[in-house]
This record gives C-alpha cells, sequence and structure tokens, in this order.
C-alpha cells in the first residue's frame, strides 16, 4: 500500500439475544441508539475526542426493516456532536457490510482525503421473531429466490451446500468437523464476557451438537447448532494514517497494520457454481495474500465468518489450511482449537460470539486488534514470533460480497 | 362419511370458555388444514363457536387470531409448502398472514344453539354440570337436521350416563383435553359402554392429527385425571385438618402447599393447583363422582364452606388467578388465606416463620423447573428419594406420608379398573399435570412409611 494504514481503539458492546442471561424478549431492550452510542462514544474516548475524527463510516445491512429506520449516516452526529457537519457514509453489503466498511475506510485513508476515520458497525435484529427476520435475512439473496427458497432462507442456502458436501465427502465426517467446530466455538466464547454464548454452561458441548437434523422443523442438512444466532450488537475502531496516529496521540503498540485487503464480488443473480466450495472467498483471500506477499503459514489466527458450521469449514479449506475435503478432518483434529494449529475465531466467531450482521465484519477486526496487542484478556491466544499476521474474512450473502484483510503489529 | 368431510361441519358448546376456546383454536386449525386440500375445494367448511353471550364471545376471536399466529409460525415449513404455487405470497409473513386468515374464517360465533343443528359433530365443552349437558344435547337431537356425533369434554361425567340420558345409541364419546388444550398433549379418550365403534376411530384419528397424546380410561366417574386429581385434594385437605391445630390454618396451608411442591418435586403445591383449576370446580366434579363410589367420601365440608364465603379459586377473563386459599399477583403467591378470621396473611411473614420448622430440603435437590428439562432423570429422583428417605425434618415426614398416599391412590385406580394400567396412571399424570414422576413408581421402601 502506498501508506502505512493503522487500526486501534477498538471496542465491542455485548452480543445480545438468546443465550445471554440479560436477554428477555418479553422485556424492553436497547435499540439502535444505544449500541450505536456505547461503541461509536467509547472509540472516540480512546482517541482523544471526536474532534480528531475526519470522518465516519457507518455499516448495517437491513435496519430499514429492522428498526424502521434508514439514512444511518445521520446517526454519527448523535454520537457526538464534535461530528456534526463532518463526511459520514453508511455502507451495506449484507453480512459482509463491516468488511466494506474497513476496506472503504482504507481506501478513504489511501486517498489522502482524511486521516481518522470512524468505523462503527450496528445491527439490532431482535425487534422481530425469526421466523419473521428470516425474510429481512433473505434480501440478501437474490430476491427473485425467496419464493423458491426456505422459510429460513439463509439456513436453507447453506444446508444444501451442507448437503452436496456430505454427498462428495459423507455425512457422518463432515458432521464430525462442524460439531467440532460449534465446540470450538462455544468455548472460545466462554473467554469473552461481551460474547452471546459467554454465559453457555453446558456441560456435553459434543453431545448437543449431535442432534441431528431436522428438515421438517428446521432444515435439512443443519440443526440450529450449526447456525449463528440473531444478535444485538455494535463493534467500533479508528482507522488512521501515521499522521492520524501523530493527531491522537496513538503508540504504534496499541495498534495493528493493515497489511494488504481484498475484496470480491460475485453475481447475486447466479447459484454457486460449485456448493461444496467458497470461491469468493477464496478469490478474495488469494488477492489478499498476493498482496501481502506472505504464505498462510504466516498467519496466527483468523477471523472466518463462520454463519454456519460449515461455512467455517469450507473457509479454511478456501484459504488453504486443508486441501479441498479435508477440512473437516482438519477441524476434528483440533488444528482450529484456540491451542492447535491455526486458531479460529478466538472468540468464538459468528457462532459463538454473536452475528450482529452489519457489525460482524467489524467486530472481526476488533478480535484481531485484541488478539495482535495482546489485549484479549482470557481469550488471549499465545503468538509466535515467526506467524506474526492475522486475517480476517468477512461474507455478505452466499459467497457473494467477500472481504479479506491481513493484519499485523507493526 | 369420511374424515374431512364429517369435520366440515363442527360445533362447539362452551366455546368462549377456558377449554372450549383451546377447543375451538385446535380444531379451526385442523379445518382450515383441511380446506387448503384439493379434493376439498367444493367443501365449505363451518366451525361454530357457540357459547352464552355476544360479551363472552367478543374477546374469543383476538384470542384464535394470536394463538393461531403462534401456530402458523411454529409450521413455516408446512405453510411454504401449502403456498408453494401460490406467486402472490413470497414472504413468511404473508403467509402467516394468509393462514391466521384462513383459520378465522372458519369459524361462526354464535349465540344461538340453532346454529348447531347442521353440525356433524358438536363438541360439548360447558360447566361440569350433568343436567346443562344433558338439556342441550337433548335440544339439539329434538331439532337436528342430521344425526351428529358428540365429543364431550366432560372430566368427570360417565359417558354411558349421557349417552342413556339422551338416548344417543353410542354416539357419543368422552375426549377429555387438559387446561390448556394448545398446549397440554395429553388427551382422556373415553368409550362409552355403547360409543359406536366409528366414532371412536374418528376420535383417534382427530387426536392423531392435533398431536395429542392418547390415554384410554375407563367409564368411570371422575377417569383417571380427577380421579386421581380430586382424591389429592381430599389428601392435601386431610394433612391439613391434622396440622392445623399444631400451625394454624394459613400456617398448614403453607407447609402442606410447600411440602407438595418442592418437597415432591412437583409444578405447584396442591393448594395452588386447587387455586388454578377452581375450588367451584373441584367441588362440582366431587359432587358428580361420589355418587359413584360406594365405599369412598368424595366430599370436602371445607371446600364446600369456603365456597359458601365466596372463595372460588379459578382465574379471571384475563388469565390472572382469582383469590382461593392463596391470594395471588401476576402469579405470585402474596398471602395466604385464614379460616378463621376470613382474612388473608402476609405470606412472606408465614414463610418466615414455618421455613425453619418445616426444614432444609434434602440433598440433591433439584427444582421441578429444571429437572423437568432432563430427559433421563430418574437415577437424579432416585438419589434425590434416597436422601428425603434419611431426612426426619417435618417437611419430609409430610412428603413421604403424602407420597405414600398418592401413591395408594394411583393403585386404586387401577384397582377400581378406572385405568388399564398402572402406566396410563402415570402417563396422565405425566403428560396432564407435568408432574416429573408418576405417583405409582420405587422411590421409596413404602412398607417402611
Amino acid at each position: 500500500m502506498k501508506n502505512r494504514i493503522f487500526i486501534t481503539a477498538g471496542y465491542n458492546t455485548i452480543s445480545l439475544g438468546t443465550g445471554r442471561k440479560e436477554f428477555n424478549p418479553k422485556k424492553e431492550r436497547p435499540g439502535l441508539e444505544h449500541y450505536i452510542k456505547e461503541a461509536g462514544a467509547t472509540t472516540l474516548k480512546l482517541i482523544g475526542g471526536a474532534q480528531n475524527v475526519d470522518e465516519t463510516i457507518i455499516s448495517n445491512f437491513n435496519a430499514a426493516q429492522y428498526n424502521h429506520q434508514g439514512n444511518l449516516p445521520g446517526y454519527a452526529p448523535f454520537i457526538d456532536e464534535n461530528l456534526r457537519y463532518q463526511p459520514s457514509t453508511r455502507v451495506e453489503g449484507a453480512c459482509g457490510s463491516g468488511g466494506l466498511a474497513l476496506v472503504a475506510g482504507i481506501k478513504f485513508l489511501l486517498s489522502g482525503e482524511s486521516n481518522v476515520i470512524l468505523a462503527l458497525g450496528v445491527e439490532v435484529q431482535n425487534t422481530v421473531k425469526a421466523v419473521y427476520g428470516a425474510d429481512y435475512l433473505a434480501i440478501a439473496g437474490w430476491w427473485k429466490d425467496r419464493k423458491i427458497g426456505h422459510a429460513h432462507f439463509f439456513p436453507g442456502q447453506f444446508s444444501d451446500r451442507a448437503g452436496k458436501y456430505y454427498e462428495k465427502f459423507g455425512k457422518e465426517y463432515t458432521r464430525k468437523g462442524m460439531i467440532q467446530w460449534y465446540v470450538n466455538a462455544i468455548n472460545n466464547a466462554r473467554l469473552d464476557e461481551t460474547a452471546q454464548e459467554y454465559h453457555n454452561a453446558d456441560i456435553n458441548l459434543k453431545l448437543t451438537a449431535s442432534v441431528e437434523p431436522n428438515g421438517r422443523t428446521f432444515v435439512d442438512n443443519l440443526s440450529v447448532y450449526d447456525c449463528s444466532k440473531v444478535s444485538d450488537a455494535a463493534s467500533a475502531l479508528a482507522l488512521m494514517t501515521e499522521e492520524g496516529l501523530k493527531r491522537c496521540n496513538i503508540k504504534l503498540e496499541d495498534t495493528i497494520e493493515i497489511i494488504s485487503f481484498a475484496q470480491a464480488e460475485d453475481d447475486i443473480t447466479t447459484r454457486p457454481e460449485d456448493a461444496t466450495r467458497l470461491l469468493t472467498t477464496e478469490n478474495a483471500v488469494k488477492k489478499a495474500l498476493t498482496k501481502a506477499c506472505i504464505t498462510i503459514d504466516q498467519i496466527c489466527t483468523v477471523e472466518t465468518h463462520d454463519c454456519f458450521t460449515i461455512a467455517g469449514i469450507m473457509a479454511l479449506e478456501a484459504i488453504g489450511f486443508a486441501e479441498y475435503g479435508k477440512g473437516p478432518e482438519f477441524v476434528s483434529n483440533g488444528n482450529t482449537a484456540r491451542n492447535g494449529k491455526i486458531p479460529f475465531n478466538s472468540t468464538g466467531g459468528l457462532i459463538g460470539w454473536g452475528h450482529p450482521v452489519g457489525a460482524t465484519g467489524i467486530h472481526q477486526a476488533v478480535t484481531i486488534l485484541q488478539q495482535l496487542t495482546e489485549k484479549a484478556g482470557n481469550a488471549q491466544i499465545k503468538l509466535d514470533v515467526n506467524k506474526p499476521y492475522g486475517m480476517t474474512i468477512n461474507m455478505g450473502g452466499d459467497d457473494k460480497t467477500v472481504t479479506c484483510i491481513i493484519y499485523k503489529k507493526p | 362419511m369420511n374424515y374431512d368431510k364429517k369435520l366440515s361441519n363442527v360445533s362447539i358448546l362452551g366455546a368462549a370458555g377456558k377449554m372450549g376456546s383451546g377447543i375451538l383454536l385446535l380444531t379451526a386449525v385442523e379445518m382450515a388444514d383441511l380446506s387448503y386440500k384439493k379434493e376439498n375445494n367444493n367443501i365449505t367448511f363451518i366451525l361454530n363457536a357457540i357459547d352464552v353471550s355476544d360479551k363472552v364471545l367478543s374477546g374469543l376471536l383476538e384470542y384464535v387470531r394470536v394463538q393461531a399466529r403462534k401456530i402458523a409460525e411454529k409450521k413455516i415449513n408446512f405453510l411454504r409448502e401449502l403456498y408453494f404455487n401460490n406467486q402472490n405470497l413470497v414472504y413468511n409473513n404473508e403467509m402467516i398472514d394468509d393462514y391466521i386468515q384462513r383459520v378465522l374464517s372458519i369459524i361462526r360465533p354464535s349465540t344461538l344453539i340453532e346454529s348447531t343443528y347442521n353440525s356433524n359433530i358438536i363438541f360439548e365443552a360447558v360447566n361440569e354440570n350433568p343436567d346443562l349437558k344433558i338439556k342441550l344435547i337433548n335440544q339439539i337431537e329434538v331439532n337436528c337436521n342430521i344425526t351428529p356425533w358428540y365429543f364431550t369434554n366432560t372430566s368427570s361425567v360417565p359417558i354411558s350416563y349421557l349417552n342413556e340420558k339422551c338416548n344417543l345409541n353410542g354416539r357419543i364419546i368422552g375426549f377429555h383435553f387438559y387446561n390448556p388444550p394448545a398446549i397440554q398433549k395429553l388427551v382422556e379418550l373415553i368409550n362409552g359402554t355403547d360409543t359406536v365403534s366409528d366414532l371412536n376411530s374418528f376420535a383417534l384419528e382427530y387426536a392423531k392429527k392435533l398431536r395429542k397424546t392418547i390415554v384410554h380410561s375407563n367409564d368411570i366417574a371422575g377417569f383417571i385425571g380427577n380421579g386421581h386429581f380430586m382424591r389429592d385434594t381430599l389428601l392435601g385437605i386431610k394433612l391439613l385438618n391434622e396440622l392445623k391445630t399444631d400451625f394454624g390454618f394459613p400456617e398448614t396451608v403453607y407447609i402442606v402447599n410447600k411440602v407438595s411442591q418442592d418437597f415432591m418435586i412437583r409444578p405447584m403445591g396442591i393448594f395452588q393447583l386447587i387455586d388454578y383449576v377452581g375450588i367451584d370446580v373441584c367441588k362440582y366434579i366431587m359432587e358428580v363422582m361420589n355418587p359413584y363410589f360406594e365405599d369412598e367420601d368424595i366430599h370436602s365440608d371445607l371446600l364446600d364452606a369456603l365456597f359458601e364465603r365466596g372463595v372460588k379459586g379459578g382465574q379471571n377473563s384475563d388469565g390472572s388467578q382469582k383469590n382461593g386459599f392463596m391470594k395471588y399477583y401476576k402469579g405470585k403467591i402474596i398471602e395466604i388465606y385464614d379460616y378463621n378470621s376470613n382474612e388473608y396473611m402476609n405470606y412472606e411473614t408465614i414463610s418466615k416463620k414455618m421455613d425453619p420448622i418445616i426444614g432444609k430440603l434434602p440433598n440433591d435437590y433439584i427444582s421441578w423447573k429444571e429437572i423437568i428439562k432432563i430427559k433421563d432423570r430418574d437415577d437424579l429422583l432416585a438419589m434425590y428419594f434416597e436422601n428425603l428417605k434419611l431426612e426426619k425434618t417435618l417437611g419430609a415426614n409430610v412428603a413421604k406420608k403424602f407420597l405414600k398416599e398418592t401413591r395408594t391412590i394411583g393403585l386404586k385406580l387401577v384397582e377400581q379398573n378406572v385405568a388399564k394400567s398402572e402406566k396410563d396412571v402415570n402417563d396422565v399424570m405425566l403428560t396432564g399435570f407435568f408432574h416429573s414422576y408418576g405417583p405409582i413408581n420405587d422411590f421409596l421402601p413404602w412398607g417402611e412409611i
């Protein structure tokens, strides 16, 4: 990259939804404003105040339906009056919105127009029951597919992918990996007090996740434990140039540097070319690695978009940690656990930490920031000097809008 | 006439009541599902919701609308298949709304019993008053244009008695839902001596479509459910009478209620359950049952006296609990009735005073709320009861006595041929009363208690 770009001042609200003790669907809960304010104001405080910010980017998928709210840029001055009359932009790419916000922010900084950007992702989904939320989420797919799609549209899409994978590589073999993915996710989430599954006290996660998928009540090839949950949360961080760091008086040790970023898009009107692979993810990862001039052996941890356990497994194959078809075995053998060869989703990922759709991409970057700066608390993984890089993969829709970012401690 | 046609015109008597409204909902949903079948395109499905006043019927459709939504949400996969060829309905909410509309369109609320005269099936869910049931059935019998089958939701009146009094020649069957019908899985199915076999077959299919668990009971007043519950009620009152001289009336209500809930790991204590069902309802049921049991006195002076004083329990139309043995606020007990002063006493005060006297719960105690979630819970229960056996506290002693006698009640139901087996008794208490274990069990050495 022509200039050095850093991220710092990451903050996550709790991911609220089923599983959290505070969550009661029958009682009033914090709304969009609460999450935006909490995350945004905390990051601003960490960088010395809103007067240091040149512009704001807000990522969100579908506040229009979930919260009856559009025009989200208008929430920047709501966070802090010093952001009034400053530029503010909202980006949307379904579940990949957060990644788009980061990439857009990086590009803004590279353009020289700004030096400090507040990037904030938010989604408040528990305003409707899951059966209605499924329709809102479905617009992340092609609208013409909704009619033939499953009641739970995206679980249906990835159930189809899982079904194809079972056919090709064996159901029992694949399920074993998916179950272990769930176990890892919950174990990691239990170490992060903001995670949706932080309170999960299940003493036999493997048994719980071993429940057979039931197409009559849900989808054919996934159980609810294979799916990320419905979440309310926001995450925020600051993107800065070197000049921005000076302005905000941020020490390098409190930052991580963006080494490379890549973005890939596939045609929303088409079905997956090969349902057993995430080809767009593969493309984005390849570009990011090439730009960074590194190999996957130099990566110490990955935050990947495990909206479903099968997506996690396909992603690690797309990156190249396991050969095509070997992903389930790679996971079953403990390689992706927090003490494994390559720890994935160290605070639970989408399944364990939660999936506040528009915030997820930002949350992933905050987690990498925490890990590489060794500020992940109980969730801290062991770092290796020979593997200084972290990676995030954020995916919108069914492998349509994908961003991959590679980071390193400066 | 096949199942679908038979179910095309149904009337429910007492449709706005606690039981009737649930039966109406489930039947309307079943009829709506049938109405979508291609072969039923030419059939108009009609469900007459009959009750005594427009006032009680006014909230009924809203109740059905809310409940039908919950049902539709749960069967969204079915609905997407159902509406697959309807290009106008794309989103879940559109399909759910359409389905609710279909359910509601089948229901015809009315205060006129004449509406029932073309019905193939009459579902009777009126008060537990044999004379009222007989009067209504007879009126329909005299005026109806076809020969209907009768389903009765009675929980106590023998089916053969109704059959005989109304000259139905076996066109009646006992189909006893548990409260609330939309949620409770259990249905007690009772054939009278002459119940026609086609009616029985139809009832079995209807129960299956409603996903109910059938337990067959013989045609003896009270059947299995109330046969056990009414005697359990009398047992609770007997223990109250035995202990009240030592501790006082409200204090003893507290003891027996707490023991029968916590020490016995039940969803609610016996006096709370009586309040929930209604002191008046228990009294009526006992009046129906008592003449059929010569060697027993199924009657309580205390319930009669409370009824006379206007202490009746049961629920208000908004679902809140009326005052009975105890007073409630938002479902929680706040006061206990004192028979001597005819006043309610503070629950917290009594609790503080009596808990040390009752003694602590035995080791390995797991609350009902927790244990009911565990499928294979017998080992946990066995461990708990082993500890209960060793305890000598007042609470443990009352619990052991209650458990022994409640077991005897269960065994007697089999002996009296009310239930066909011990399993049937346990099944009714497990599924109809949500107990965490059946009354007939070997958790304690009964001979030593």
